[in-house]
């Protein structure tokens, strides 16, 4: 909200200067969010008399005129505005000044020849107004040298902004009066006016809609002209951001922006038969004065006649009825609508307005009087006319609420001691009314206050913030105590792990395409209603689309490789309509694994044993049993069906799947492969079991050396290795402790279907170092476990 | 001169003319082999009488030793030269690169997060965290905004079409500040508790993002006021700045979930056009930047919450990760946070092992 010092200073007596009154303002919960001051943007612009004027030597339309600028200096200006003639007084611009309208620097300059020290301006130029058919002509009385700023009486304008809670300051007698109470000085106390009725309201009022509009109050104005609001009226509603168009709509506006306090004017020769507050028939247009057709229904209030609708109430007027340059005789609308009703119809309909503002909050359902009184005097006095009886159709609410009060519970809540009698001089300051036993009785504007944190917050925020003095929470009474619950613990190790294996950890939007969901949903969506963009409007069900469209734009950027990680939520669908939001680890590999080098050669690309490397060592940093995870398929349409897999515990319990993008998902985001992936269920790692301790499992190295045996077994082509591997581990698990493939051969000598796997097998041997026998025997064991795999022993 | 110290001379003379081991081990036979020289004076001796083996038996045994010493000194000049030729020829450009290895890297959001959990560990606040997806209940309603609130048009919401199961519509959380009703509803009270995360508002510019992160804050006790929760603000920024000259503002300001409702303003100076944070906002040159919410749970949410109001309060805060992370290291553009840039990521995320404790300070230096 914006309003100007001149409008506070109407309402507000004070000496305060203006960074003291912004100073206050934030103080008391009113943030300044800006202070334009006119007087900058017009500095170097003085009054200044024009004592000759002769015409250019070398041009038609110009003249040289030679000017007092009240210095005793005669500054030569060349000018072009048909009305620069001797004894004029106008606005003129020095070199340097700086001209409002076009940020252009002035300059001592040569026109066709002749010097010219500056310019004499106009109205459009100085930003004032549209005027620009020629120079601004001044009263000739006006004192030659002054700061042109200072003369036009250009106020400060303060933008405030006034949070939801307090309707009563989006007015500025509302900022004025909490300024005051703040000890900025004194509120002016509102004038009241007398008004002479001269005859009987002719329209009957009625409220037929009494929880929408409680209150109607109206009176009738006849014989009005309806022309231009005067200058007064309009610089300060100009300050305020409001464009004057006539007095009536101008009267309007200045009730609004000065009290917090919406009015309605109608034109009285575009109703027929009783005005009514009620509720809107389904389906039932209005065309409101933007322009715009609106379609109602039965929730909403509206202030119709027998004809129809003619205000969307509380929210905007309507076009049909507004008043006009030929309006004549208007009815006055005071009126208290229920805020819930205006905030529901303003949502429904999607229309916002100044009043809707004021009266969805709620205004002082105790001002309807008063406020009536202020918008007929404005009305006789600016646009004349004589006023009928004043018609009241139901009643605001009017029983105030009252709170028991302790004052202790300032310092208790508010970590402030403020003495008893400051507490009830600042809330007498604000209109509460305190008796001899702490019972307040709040103003009705104030719909803010429900209770005593209330009226701490008022003593507070008046009596000053500053005055809080910072205290110490206590403290445990040892060093601090682990706070990260087991899953924060593990996010933290593998995002670590992660980038310390060279991967760098992006954050992508939480929602995407709705068609880049969809190629990695196993289930329903969760899809936004109102999206900011179809870019946005799918809640992720994978890290990796995410990662893709991260890696597509770093591919057009021309990076040569990529490796990003994100951990975050994918978004599944709950028990009972709640989410099930799961903690995911997702890598992709893109571009060159290694780019082509002296010692390495041509570059090279990632694979599916790259990303299976990733899932493993961060699975096994996240502390999964790695060693007896099951590498086993399915890892999904996205992947490359025979080079992907899933990393699983047990056959149901997917930990992670990894491996090769499938071309399709690649061509889906227009990316050029092959691309490797990891996407790791993060939540699907058991936890540790029990409360485990410190100490690991006892160690001593054995004493004798391990022992080192290769075997080659010729296997059915389609074995996976792996089935083979865990089968001759298992041999002999006293003296087996570890095999390693080293060798994958199929080709010239082994036979067709057939393919060859050489393990070596690490053999431990306890307190005795083995013999020829023992060996044998181990040997055996190893060979006829192979043999239930379809494995024979290379000869 | 005797024959043995001429066959001596002879010897050692051709030995250390040796040019190659080739040549040495030919020597070797000449005068040490079966059919050698010195190997024929040796079998001499067998046929002496006693008194001539007495005096040249010494003689030939010292001139066999003398000749192996010599053999075995040429041996080692010429296996030290033949090592040094090799590794002369071994040479390696050492200016060539080395094998790379990718560095990785954390976000910047997730290592503010990490720093912050660590600041408020200290302060005895434990991590909590809720739903994105979020019932409209836990949301808004419990939060002290029912339906029809006017604050809920300032929170630009995104909606699902779904009802969720406590009435409304599901939406996307904006705010973490469900996690404290969840929280007071899980765990009662007394509570100390920090809750980070992503929340989402319909807003898009280069400083609103549609998307963002925040971490909330919440002390519910028995004796907790406002003076409390400004020295915790002081504390936690002076801590995060790793600056002691950290002065903030409070002002008076309004959420319907805090009453009173305070926001907090922190003090900077404008250094060659950036602000610097430090020092009273009101002091020439300075100025003050509006840096989070807070206020005194309202005694409806604590309520709605499930605890007494008359038993307990408490205070709450909710501020922006993003923007401090912006504040404190220096990037100034909050849409690169969720581009996944790989440059950006390169230059401005941190070290896997940058990992903040309170004993090596919480913030990584540039």
């Amino acid at each position: 909200m914006k309003f100007s010092l001149e409008w506070l200073s109407y309402f507000l007596d004070t000496e305060a200067s203006l960074a003291d009154i912004a100073a206050k303002l934030n103080a008391i919960g009113i943030e300044v969010e800006g202070i334009e001051d006119p007087a900058e943007a017009l500095a170097g612009f003085r009054v200044a008399k024009v004592l000759t004027a002769k015409p250019h030597p070398d041009a038609d339309k110009l003249q040289v005129l030679t000017v007092d600028n009240g210095t005793g200096e005669v500054q030569q200006i060349v000018c072009g505005a048909p009305n620069a003639r001797a004894g004029l007084v106008g606005v003129l611009g020095s070199p340097g000044a700086v001209v409002p309208a076009n940020g252009m620097v002035l300059r001592k300059a040569a026109i066709r020849g002749v010097e010219s020290s500056g310019m004499m301006c106009s109205t459009r130029e100085l930003e004032l107004g549209e005027d620009h058919d020629g120079i601004i002509e001044l009263p000739e009385d006006a004192p030659i040298g002054t700061d042109f700023a200072a003369y036009h009486g250009a106020s400060p304008v303060l933008d405030v902004a006034i949070t939801p809670n307090r309707p009563d300051c989006m007015g500025v007698y509302g900022v004025a009066r909490d300024l005051a109470a703040a000890g900025l000085g004194t509120l002016k106390p509102l004038k009241s006016f007398a008004i002479e009725e001269a005859f009987d309201c002719p329209v009957e009022v009625r409220t037929d809609d009494p929880e929408g509009c409680p209150a109607f109050y109206a009176r009738v104005v006849r014989g009005v002209t309806n022309g231009a609001s005067p200058e007064w009226m309009q610089a300060r509603l100009k300050a305020a951001g409001q464009r004057p168009i006539s007095a009536l709509v101008d009267i309007t506006n200045y009730m609004s922006l000065a009290f917090g306090r919406p009015a309605h004017v109608y034109d009285l020769a575009k109703l027929t038969g009783p005005v009514v507050a009620r509720r809107a028939q389904d389906g039932e247009q209005v065309v409101a004065l933007n322009d715009k057709t609106y379609t109602l229904d039965s929730t909403m209030t509206v202030i119709a006649d027998d004809k129809g609708v003619h205000d969307i109430a509380g929210i905007m007027g309507g076009l049909d009825s507004s008043v006009s340059e030929s309006t004549t005789d208007v009815l006055l609308e005071i009126a208290y609508f229920n805020p819930e009703t205006i905030g529901v119809t303003g949502r429904k309909l999607g229309l916002a307005s100044d009043a809707r503002t004021r009266f969805e909050r709620g205004v002082d359902p105790a001002w309807l009087d008063g406020g009536l009184e202020g918008l007929t005097s404005l009305v006789l006095r600016l646009c004349g006319g004589e006023a009928s009886t004043a018609v009241r159709a139901g009643s605001p609410p009017s029983e105030p609420k009252v709170i028991a009060f302790d004052p202790g519970l300032t310092a208790r809540l508010g970590g402030v001691e403020v003495a008893e009698g400051e507490q009830k001089r600042i809330l007498e300051a604000l209109d509460f009314a305190v008796d001899g036993s702490w019972n307040v009785t709040v103003p009705l504007r104030r719909h803010d206050i429900e209770g005593p944190a209330d009226l701490v917050e008022e003593v507070v925020r008046i009596h000053g913030l500053d005055a809080v003095a910072s205290v110490a929470l206590p403290r445990a009474d040892s060093v601090a105590r682990p706070t990260a619950t087991p899953a924060q613990a593990l996010e933290r190790r593998v995002r670590r792990a992660a980038a310390a294996r060279g991967l760098n950890e992006a954050v992508t939007w939480s929602f995407l395409p709705t068609a880049e969901a969809e190629l990695f949903a196993d289930g329903p969506l969760w899809v936004l209603d109102n999206p900011i963009s179809e870019d946005l409007k799918a809640m992720r069900p994978s890290l990796l689309p995410g990662l893709l469209a991260a890696t597509k734009r770093n591919l057009d950027r021309g990076a040569s490789a990529l490796r990003l990680f994100e951990i975050g939520r994918r978004y599944l669908r709950g028990k009972d309509g709640a989410s099930d939001e799961r903690l995911t680890l997702a890598v992709v590999l893109a571009g060159d694994k290694t780019p082509r080098g002296w010692a390495t050669g041509k570059a090279q690309g990632f694979d599916a044993f790259d990303a299976k490397a990733e899932a493993m060592a961060l699975l096994a940093e996240a502390g999964a049993p790695v060693d007896k995870l099951q590498v086993m398929g399915e890892a999904g349409d996205q992947f490359h069906p025979g080079q992907s897999a899933t990393l699983r515990l047990g056959p149901k319990n997917v930990l992670a799947r990894f491996g090769t993008l499938h071309p399709r998902t690649l061509a889906a985001f227009d990316v050029d492969g092959p691309v490797v992936a990891v996407e790791l269920f993060l939540d699907a790692i058991p936890a540790k079991k029990g409360a485990a301790g410190f100490a690991k499992p006892h160690f001593a190295p054995p004493a004798l050396q391990p022992v080192l045996r290769d075997f080659a077994f010729l296997v059915p082509a389609e074995l996976p290795a792996g089935d083979l591997l865990r089968t001759v581990k298992g041999a002999d698990k006293a003296n087996i402790v570890d095999a390693r493939v080293f060798d994958v051969f199929a080709g010239q000598g082994v036979p067709e279907g057939k393919k060859s796997v050489a393990l070596e097998v690490t053999l431990q041997p306890g307190e005795k170092s083995y013999k020829d026998a023992d060996l044998k025997a181990i040997a055996d064991a190893i060979v006829a476990a192979a043999a239930k795999q379809g494995a024979e022993l290379r000869g | 001169m005797s024959e043995t110290q001429t066959i001596e001379q002879d010897a050692k003379a051709r030995i250390a003319a040796a040019a190659d081991l080739a040549a040495l081990e030919a020597l070797r036979v000449e005068f040490l082999g079966k059919q050698g020289s010195v190997s024929a004076l040796m079998k001499t001796l067998g046929k002496m009488t006693p008194e001539e083996r007495q005096t040249k038996g010494p003689e030939i045994q010292a001139l066999r030793q003398a000749v192996t010493d010599a053999l075995a000194a040429r041996k080692d000049v010429l296996e030290a030269a033949a090592l040094e030729a090799q590794l002369a020829a071994e040479t390696l450009d050492l200016t060539l690169p080395a094998p790379e290895v990718p560095r990785g890297s954390v976000h910047p959001v997730s290592q503010v997060m990490d720093e912050l959990a660590e600041i408020f560990a200290d302060l005895g606040f434990a991590v909590a965290t809720g739903p994105e997806i979020e019932d409209d209940w836990y949301n808004f309603t419990a939060l002290n905004m029912p339906e029809s609130h006017p604050a809920r048009a300032m929170h630009d919401t995104f909606y699902f079409p779904d009802t969720a199961p406590k009435g409304g519509k599901m939406l996307l959380r904006t705010h973490t500040s469900p996690v404290q009703v969840r929280t007071m509803l899980a765990e009662g009270a007394p509570l100390r508790i920090i809750a980070p995360g992503r929340v989402y508002r319909s807003d898009s510019d280069a400083t609103h993002t549609p998307m963002f992160h925040q971490i909330e804050g919440l002390v519910i006790d028995k004796d907790i006021h406002l003076g409390h929760l400004k020295w915790t603000l002081e504390t936690f920024l002076k801590a995060f700045f790793e600056n002691e000259d950290i002065v903030i503002r409070l002002r008076p300001s309004y959420f319907p979930f805090t009453e009173p409702s305070v926001e907090a303003d922190v003090g900077f100076a404008l250094v060659d056009g950036k602000r610097v944070l430090g020092g009273s906002g009101d002091e020439p040159g300075h100025g003050w930047m509006e840096l989070l919410g807070s206020g005194m749970v309202n005694r409806r949410v604590i309520e709605m919450s499930g605890l007494d109001p008359d038993e307990w309060q408490g205070f709450a805060f909710g501020i922006g990760v993003d923007r401090l992370a912006m504040l404190k290291y220096g990037m100034d553009d909050l849409r690169a946070f969720f581009d996944g840039d790989a440059r950006w990521l390169s230059h401005y995320g941190f070290s896997a092992l940058a990992q903040p404790t309170l004993s090596a300070g919480v913030g990584e230096r540039a």
